[in-house]
């Protein structure tokens, strides 16, 4: 097996090979791109991310923290009588509530964003070609016969495509 | 990702989609720049020495904030008596500081969360700056109630921890700890999402430069290294981040407010002053924004990525918020008088014809009649024009917070008390101070970080333009 690198110089070459790609069997691996190239999810065949469900679990989990906290301090462990309301009175636990639910899906999806897609401080980047961070465009793909694979992404555009033997 | 931005038609020979651009959508960032052109000019500031001007206008901030330090040691080591304030007039400079900073904040969020979900994609130039200056407002915003409170270093004592005082916690019912809440919980989040914005850019500076510097952006950058599979996770985690910080720039000015609205005194207790506040906020935050990004276009040669456009569409944010604001003084006044409530009518008519007439004159001046300027084009798009007005806005911003805390304040129920609060010099330099911090950070930030989002403004730069293939 070969992993060939191809550089493209825009993203409408690499979202027109991207495409082709896949209708030749090539198996694409990843694209490395300088921004979010749109419609290149659907030609690599990425399904949607999970992390929205991450995310409402992480709210959720804020919510009933913030609320639960409240309600086991004014009614269980320190119960106060305020001008004779009722101590599980609710719209006085709202904001703190609300304020907790807001904290905890927001940091708790990053962190989760982090774990997921293996990024770390002081994490030393590999990068496949000079220039991703910038202004090149590559698309990274699996293949059995890797020179078929060079003339194919030659005939698409790439301008310069680099081979990797792996086992 | 936006299907309405532009639609899809299918090349049947080609075999794939390819976006359609309307020939009526302007360019957002002129001068037909390549992506390696956006990176180059971005990071052109970063990369060479700091000039005059910077050095010049860091000394000023930073001078500015030893000041503010002085006077704050000085505060607290005699006492809260260094400030003018009386036993009737209790809330001071210092609240409407706090409350001034904290709505300052409010246009960060609202470029960041509030426009990407309108999919108003003309945010992309102004909106690291917009949040960078999110995050340094609510610092000098934080600063106020932690020295007010006499005794800072016991200032963990608002936030609820186990302790050995038998049971006691923090009372989770006033507004004041919702403050503390809802500030800390914006701060954090702010943060974030600013940081989660920088780390492409980071990974781009870090594929420039060299030596510690390298390895500096290296460490921030998280090992970055534009792989799809991560931009498209990242897309999905900005929205989200969007998402939850709408509601989040809502609740907090909302819960400001609540400081004064949910109190018994005329003047504050009005089911009007959340929506007034919010609004108010975003108003003296676009204000702000506007003044700053005027001035940095000019100085860091970006006049090509924050074009007249830019400035014209946040004018007309500026002209709207203005609108709703005055609507909101109007009806403060016209609810004083349909109430027929003796306090209510006397507060509202000691407010413009009372001790503080002068204050109030001075912010209906800059928050009602000025922006009415920004109806006329040439207003909106002329940067010399535009920056007064923006100027004004912020004076006016500050004065109202002002005249709806001294003046609601200063004449109580017992008349025997009423009294006049001037701030001491002490609270004036104090105020110098926070605008100090505010500036040292952003200079700074100006010094070694990208003020425009690189690797969002590269998705924008084909937008408008005709596809040529």
């Amino acid at each position: 097996m070969t992993n060939v690198f191809a550089t493209f110089n825009d993203e409408h070459s690499l979202l027109a090979a991207a495409r082709s790609a896949r209708e030749e069997d090539l198996v694409i691996v990843d694209a490395y791109t300088p921004y979010p190239v749109h419609g290149l999810e659907a030609a690599m065949g990425i399904r949607r991310s999970r992390l929205t469900y991450a995310c409402f679990l992480f709210g959720a989990a804020g919510l009933i923290g913030g609320l639960g906290f409240q309600l086991w301090v004014f009614m269980v462990n320190w119960p106060m009588n305020v001008g004779g309301k009722s101590l599980n009175a609710l719209p006085a636990l709202i904001p703190v509530a609300f304020e907790t639910a807001i904290l905890f899906a927001a940091l708790g999806t990053v962190v989760t964003f982090f774990a997921v897609a293996r990024l770390f401080p002081g994490k030393r980047a590999s990068l496949a070609a000079e220039g991703i961070t910038d202004s090149q465009f590559v698309l990274a793909v699996e293949s059995d016969d890797g020179e078929r694979a060079k003339e194919f992404f030659e005939d698409q555009g790439a301008v310069k495509v680099e081979m990797e033997e792996i086992s | 990702m936006s299907d309405t931005e532009y639609t899809f038609i299918t090349t049947r020979e080609a075999g794939y989609q390819e976006p359609v651009y309307s020939e009526l959508r302007q360019p957002l960032i002129a001068g037909d720049k390549h992506p390696c052109d956006v990176t180059k000019d971005v990071c052109a500031p970063l990369e060479g020495k700091p000039t005059g001007a910077w050095y010049a206008g860091f000394l000023c901030a930073f001078s500015a904030l030893m000041v503010g330090v002085l006077l704050v040691v000085h505060q607290i080591w005699t006492g809260i008596g260094t400030w003018g304030l009386n036993k009737t007039v209790g809330w001071g400079w210092a609240i409407t500081n706090f409350v001034f900073w904290v709505g300052i904040g409010h246009a960060g969020t609202l470029i960041s969360a509030i426009l990407f979900l309108f999919r108003q994609k003309w945010r992309t130039s102004v909106n690291r700056t917009a949040e960078a200056m999110t995050i340094f407002a609510v610092m000098c915003a934080g600063i106020f109630p932690l020295i007010h409170m006499g005794r800072p270093w016991l200032a963990y004592w608002v936030f609820p921890y186990p302790n050995m005082r038998g049971p006691l916690w923090v009372n989770f019912r006033s507004p004041l700890l919702w403050d503390v809440f809802a500030i800390s919980t914006y701060f954090l989040v702010s943060l974030t999402f600013w940081y989660f914005g920088l780390i492409p850019d980071l990974a781009t500076l870090r594929d420039r430069a060299r030596g510690l510097r390298k390895k500096i952006y290296g460490f921030f950058s998280l090992g970055w290294n534009g792989s799809f599979r991560t931009w498209s996770r990242y897309e999905i985690v900005y929205l989200l981040l969007a998402g939850l910080a709408t509601p989040l720039v809502f609740s907090v000015h909302t819960i400001v407010s609540f400081d004064f609205a949910t109190s018994v005194i005329p003047g504050w207790h009005s089911t009007i002053f959340p929506p007034y506040f919010v609004c108010g906020a975003i108003f003296s935050g676009m204000s702000l924004v506007v003044s700053l990004m005027i001035i940095a276009r000019k100085v860091m040669r970006f006049e090509d990525y924050i074009t007249v456009r830019h400035l014209d569409a946040m004018a007309r944010l500026i002209l709207l918020t203005s609108c709703i604001v005055s609507l909101a003084y109007m009806t403060e006044i016209f609810t004083a008088w349909y109430s027929v409530n003796p306090f209510e009518q006397f507060i509202f008519a000691n407010r413009a014809f009372g001790p503080y007439g002068w204050a109030f004159a001075i912010m209906m001046t800059c928050n009602v009649l000025i922006p009415q300027l920004l109806w006329f084009k040439k207003a909106r798009t002329t940067p010399m024009l535009l920056f007064p007005i923006t100027v004004f806005v912020n004076i006016g911003m500050w004065y109202e917070r002002f005249v709806i805390i001294s003046s609601s304040l200063h004449r109580d129920f017992l008349p025997s008390s009423w009294s006049y609060y001037s701030a001491s010099w002490v609270e004036v330099g104090i105020l110098l101070g926070s605008f100090g911090l505010f500036f040292t950070c952003f200079f700074l930030f100006c010094r070694f970080l990208p003020m425009i989002a690189m690797a969002e403004v590269k998705g924008v730069l084909g937008y408008g333009k005709k596809s040529s293939e």
